[in-house]
């Protein structure tokens, strides 16, 4: 009975097993396809509902801890209403949120979300009270006067950052981080949002086009490292003392031995 | 040389059979340390492979006019460099080419010459251990007795201990010579103007509009978000055509917006912030560094030079580090237009401390 059942059966035996794959591979594919088109969206309709919708999921997982499920604010975390999408994309975008642990300010880290879903948070804050938005692409490439940039920058950033853009130390463990390799588009954010203890430079104060000029001076001295020869971190008398005391007194030191020595 | 030598062996003999004198002298059951130090005398000759080795010498010889030639070699190519590598105006890159190739061959110029006088005397010039003994310092009895006779026997020929109204006037001329000098150095002053006074105003004054540094365009009180820091020069600082670096130097200004429920005012000082604007001196009344590292939430400010820390929220008040008294504050308001003005000059010097500062 069994066995003639086997023999006559509608199915094959593998049957199920290829079923099973068919399905995965259709349910993959479509759930691809989909996933792209949302994308596509995204790139095409940045305020889109569905990109709002998108962040909103992706902060209640991995926000909502501190900043609250609303972004209103908890004791652990400032309210996020009115911050604007620069703001998360600065913070988000350069690896500072979500943030490693308490501390005198947020260390920047390799960026824990695509840039697509840096995008769908940042429109999700953006969409909860108006903020500064990401900047334009012609503001942050470069091309500006960098003479008026190296003015201003000297006026308005130098004292924390450094005339170099090398960085600096400020109170309780608090520092201007290095503003090599940090692209235009962060620079722009930082300076409109102000993030940690950074005062904000609004558009009254250095307008779009300043910033863009500044953003075009920190990319000339990337470009056209000092002519003096080696910089030693552009620190200035800290790692220069320290290079000549231990390299120039050190050879002092040497040759005051050779010649004092009893030749063999 | 020879007989320098001679001598110097003859005094430390002396020296060391003295000192054993000295503890032959002692008797008794009293310990006495061995500590004196006794002159150990030279070390034995050692002979140099030099010395020894023809073919050593030959070498060594080699080297130190081998490092001879490599300085004539560096001045050569010194001289070329100057010529090859050409400073051109407006090149920071030339520059930079020019002083390190002719730095390179002085400097090959003059290690050739240290390096071989030394690996000379080190190795080839004679090996033979002398000491030179110091001449006593003082001069003889008889040379010290003649000077003082001398400078006796000018006083007494020219008469001036005697003739005292001569002396007195010679003292006067020379007490009055530096007097031009101190004039000269008070004119690199301003001349019409008492440096205290200068030190003690500045160019604010009231109802001068706050302008942006540097482009001198008029600060509003709504411009200045919540956060912000502006750095802040007074209006026509930039329309001055003498003097504008020195009434920048004193008259600049941070202006910050703190939220007002976070800003401590004393209440006679109330009415000198607006909404939660403030503005402060710049000069840091340490030494007079700019003081412009701003932290917006936790409002300290802090002075690159010496670490002074002062407190924004508080009136400026010294924190950290050697400054003695806080920033001075602008009193600020608003005038009908929106612009904020200063409401009069600092009350107190900008700046570090000066001798006729309260």
């Amino acid at each position: 009975m069994n066995r003639s059942k086997r023999r006559t059966g509608r199915r094959h035996p593998l049957a199920t097993v290829a079923l099973l794959a068919l399905g995965l591979v259709f349910t993959g594919g479509a759930y691809a396809a989909l996933n792209s088109t949302t994308a596509a969206q995204a790139e095409a309709e940045p305020t889109s509902q569905e990109t709002i919708d998108e962040g909103k999921k992706l902060f209640q997982a991995n926000c909502a801890t501190c900043h609250g499920l609303e972004a209103q604010g908890t004791g652990n975390g400032p309210s996020l209403i009115g911050v604007g999408a620069a703001s998360v994309d600065f913070q988000v975008g350069t690896g500072r949120m979500p943030m490693q642990m308490q501390g005198p300010q947020a260390q920047q880290k390799p960026p824990q979300f695509t840039d697509e879903q840096v995008k769908q948070l940042a429109y999700y804050v953006a969409s909860l009270g108006p903020g500064p938005d990401i900047p334009a692409d012609h503001l942050v490439n470069g091309g500006g006067d960098a003479a008026n940039g190296a003015e201003l920058f000297r006026i308005n950033c130098a004292m924390c950052h450094n005339v170099a853009g090398a960085g600096g130390a400020l109170t309780e463990g608090k520092f201007a981080p290095p503003l090599t390799d940090v692209s235009g588009v962060h620079i722009y954010e930082a300076m409109v949002t102000g993030p940690q203890n950074m005062p904000v430079f609004n558009d009254l104060n250095i307008t779009p086009e300043d910033k863009r000029d500044i953003i075009t001076y920190l990319q000339y001295i990337q470009d056209n490292r000092s002519p003096g020869g080696f910089e030693l971190g552009s620190l200035g008398p800290v790692a220069e003392g320290l290079f000549i005391w231990i390299f120039g007194l050190g050879a002092i030191v040497a040759i005051t031995v050779w010649i004092t020595a009893k030749s063999n | 040389m020879a007989q320098d030598d001679h001598s110097g062996t003859e005094l430390a003999a002396a020296d060391s059979s003295h000192a054993a004198q000295e503890f032959a002298g002692s008797t008794g059951t009293a310990v006495i340390p061995q500590d004196a130090f006794t002159n150990p005398g030279f070390e034995p000759h050692r002979p140099r492979v030099t010395d020894e080795d023809p073919k050593r010498q030959k070498r060594a010889q080699r080297t130190v006019y081998t490092l001879f030639y490599l300085s004539v070699l560096g001045s050569v190519w010194a001289i070329a460099a100057y010529m090859l590598f050409p400073i051109e105006s407006n090149d920071v890159g030339a520059v930079r080419l020019n002083n390190m190739f002719v730095g390179l061959g002085i400097a090959l110029a003059l290690l050739g010459i240290g390096f071989g006088a030394v690996h000379w005397g080190k190795s080839l010039m004679t090996s033979a251990e002398a000491i030179d003994i110091r001449h006593p310092i003082g001069s003889s009895q008889a040379t010290q007795q003649g000077a003082v006779e001398v400078l006796r026997e000018a006083d007494e020929e020219s008469g001036f201990s005697r003739r005292t109204v001569i002396r007195n006037s010679l003292i006067a001329a020379l007490l009055a010579v530096p007097l031009p000098a101190v004039v000269l150095f008070r004119g690199l002053a301003p001349q019409d103007q008492l440096p205290v006074e200068l030190l003690s105003h500045t160019m604010w004054a009231q109802g001068t509009r706050l302008a942006l540094d540097p482009s001198g365009v008029p600060i509003k009180a709504s411009d200045v978000t919540i956060g912000s820091a502006f750095h802040v020069i007074p209006e026509g600082l930039n329309d001055l055509e003498h003097g504008r670096l020195e009434e920048k130097a004193k008259a600049a200004v941070l202006l910050m917006r703190l939220d007002p429920s976070e800003l401590n005012e004393q209440p006679d000082r109330a009415s000198w912030s607006y909404d939660g604007i403030v503005a402060y001196s710049k000069i840091c009344t340490h030494v007079g560094c700019p003081v412009a590292l701003y932290e917006q939430h936790t409002h300290h400010l802090l002075c690159p030079c010496h670490q002074s820390q002062f407190d924004v929220a508080n009136h400026c008040e010294v924190i950290f580090g050697p400054a003695k008294r806080p920033l001075p504050q602008l009193p600020i308001a608003v005038d009908d237009e929106g612009y904020l003005i200063a409401q009069s000059d600092f009350t107190e010097p900008v700046g570090p401390s000066f001798w006729e500062r309260n």
